[in-house]
């Protein structure tokens, strides 16, 4: 592997580390499997490159790309809870929704942020190549949103949407406005997931209608294959767990389709993809029968 | 204290299956009273104890808790007056977090949560030196997931969780249920110290009529969603579970045929 391609592995697992992030807030924190993680992931690139193109300054469309992700989360939230739809098809609902709007919010299917600036070429610092730079600013954008992840849910209000997802009723006996929680930690999970998208946009050369397709997998393989390198369940652990299998899913990725060897070509990525995410769902399993015990 | 007026509850209504839960029940406890309360399976106990804590709305009648009147509100908006601990020991804790992180919530029930540490300075030594009184070994255990611990052992810091924050009233949902026998005599000694401790209002739901008069001050029986028996002081001093069986009987001229009510 090249130290190219190797930095650009980096900078997208960095990128899908924030996806993973979010996904942990909502299938794992929340106990809510949220599907609009598909929609908002575009939504925040499409919102993103849109602003940046009409010539607004790329660190504000960031953070209107990041709120544009707190509303579809917000959305989502509201039609389960308030309305009580089924968790997993309020946020198919939302995603199909989001589909049409990220193609009203571009205009077109796509928006090509090629000479126009971003938070990446406003940060370059000279005499530094762009594909070095960009993991850099990610690495600072990671750790900042995991140790904020951190502090707030040993926060209070934190502690309560852990709660909210281990044992509502439970978390209702002792106060907890359970609705709340779950829209708070959707709008959360989503503004996330937007950012990722955003910072896509700007990293990749632009937004893309299809940009969000699989958004989901990729972010629920980050999340398995965290939790099987790093076991546990504090939080300092879970956060630093999904970010780090972010970066090793896509490095698996960039090196199953590198490798001349086995012949795999760009199209076969999703199937590389199901496979691994299979392998570590099994993995667990073959290692307690190779140890003898559990075995059946 | 407690005022419950003509509370009226049915499940189901105008389908095939209508179970009329709770039917015009009325009681009142006054402040710092310990009331056991029996009835057989279907007599409306866990419907009468979701209703004052707010789990299940009434659909007609008033509950007034210290005064206030909570009927409409949500169990999390009536969390500052009422304490749990429920039947199932899985129920009342969160599994996926620690001892502490469980006691830190309940240390903030009925407050506004803010972004402060939910864990904060001091917290630890409190928590420690409450789960001492338990003699179980768990103030050594904090950082200890909670779905570790044996049944027993998590209701009985459930009841601890249950005091950490003042409540009005104290709702036991046949607590000891799932326990073993020398297990619920350990929770049920534990329970009668911390209301008296904390000279807290209760009520506790049992499925057992020596626990509903071995324990407390006063002792109601429900059938059908009403109250059909209500009995303190020195005619309840008197009682032992024949007596109490044959009032039941002669009130509603049937006999009992719950085997429940007369074992355990």
């Amino acid at each position: 592997m090249t130290l190219y391609s190797f930095m650009g592995a980096l900078e997208i697992g960095l990128i899908f580390s924030l996806v993973a992030l979010g996904v942990l807030i909502s299938f794992r924190i929340l106990n809510f499997p949220d599907l609009t993680v598909d929609g908002s992931f575009p939504l925040g690139g499409a919102v993103a490159a849109t602003l940046i193109a009409l010539g607004t300054d790329p660190f504000l469309a960031t953070l209107a790309a990041l709120a544009a992700g707190a509303c579809a989360g917000l959305l989502t939230g509201w039609f389960n809870v308030r309305l009580r739809i089924m968790d997993l098809l309020a946020g198919i609902l939302l995603m199909t929704a989001l589909y049409s709007i990220n193609l009203r919010i571009m205009g077109k299917p796509n928006v090509p942020l090629i000479t126009e600036p971003t938070i990446f070429s406003m940060l370059l610092p000279e005499m530094m190549p762009d594909y070095i730079e960009r993991p850099l600013v990610l690495i600072v954008i990671v750790i900042a949103a995991k140790l904020a992840l951190d502090w707030f849910f040993s926060s209070e209000t934190g502690l309560a949407m852990r709660a909210t997802g281990a044992n509502p009723r439970m978390a209702r006996a002792q106060g907890v406005a359970t609705g709340r929680s779950v829209l708070a930690g959707l709008a959360l999970s989503n503004a996330l997931v937007a950012l990722a998208g955003a910072l896509f946009a700007q990293s990749q050369g632009g937004a893309d209608i299809s940009m969000g397709i699989g958004t989901i997998v990729i972010g629920l393989a980050a999340v398995i294959i965290g939790e099987s390198i790093l076991p546990g369940r504090r939080i300092v652990v879970l956060t630093l767990a999904v970010v780090l299998g972010a970066i090793l899913y896509r490095f698996f990725i960039a090196l199953a389709l590198n490798s001349d060897l086995i012949g795999l070509k760009s199209q076969d990525l999703n199937l590389v993809a199901a496979t691994l995410v299979t392998v570590v769902l099994v993995l667990p399993i073959l290692k307690r029968r190779l140890r003898g015990n559990g075995g059946r | 204290m407690l005022r419950a007026q003509e509370l009226r509850i049915t499940f189901n209504p105008g389908t095939p299956i209508e179970n009329p839960a709770l039917r015009g029940l009325s009681l009142e406890i006054p402040a710092g009273q310990f009331v056991s309360v029996i009835g057989s399976n279907g007599a409306g106990k866990s419907t009468f104890l979701n209703a004052i804590s707010g789990d299940l709305l009434v659909d007609q009648g008033k509950v007034e808790i210290d005064g206030r009147d909570v009927t409409r509100l949500q169990a999390w908006q009536r969390a500052d007056l009422v304490a749990r601990v429920f039947q199932d020991p899985m129920a009342g804790t969160c599994e996926a977090l620690s001892i502490e992180e469980n006691m830190a919530l309940a240390m903030a029930r009925g407050r506004r949560r803010g972004f402060r540490f939910a864990i904060g300075r001091g917290d630890r030594e409190l928590f420690r030196d409450k789960l001492a009184i338990l003699n179980l070994g768990l103030e050594n255990r904090l950082t200890d997931r909670i779905g570790l611990l044996s049944g027993g052992q998590r209701q009985a810091v459930s009841l601890l969780m249950a005091s950490l924050q003042p409540s009005r009233i104290l709702l036991l949902d046949e607590h000891t249920a799932a326990l073993d026998p020398k297990t619920a005599a350990f929770v049920l000694e534990l329970t009668a110290r911390i209301v008296e401790e904390n000279k807290l209002t209760t009520m506790m739901v049992t499925h057992s009529m020596r626990q509903a008069l071995d324990y407390g001050s006063r002792t109601v029986m429900l059938h059908r969603g009403q109250v059909v028996l209500d009995v303190a002081g020195e005619q309840r001093a008197g009682l032992d579970v024949p007596d109490l069986l044959e009032m039941f009987e002669r009130t509603r001229g049937e006999k009992v045929s719950d085997d429940a009510l007369l074992l355990g």
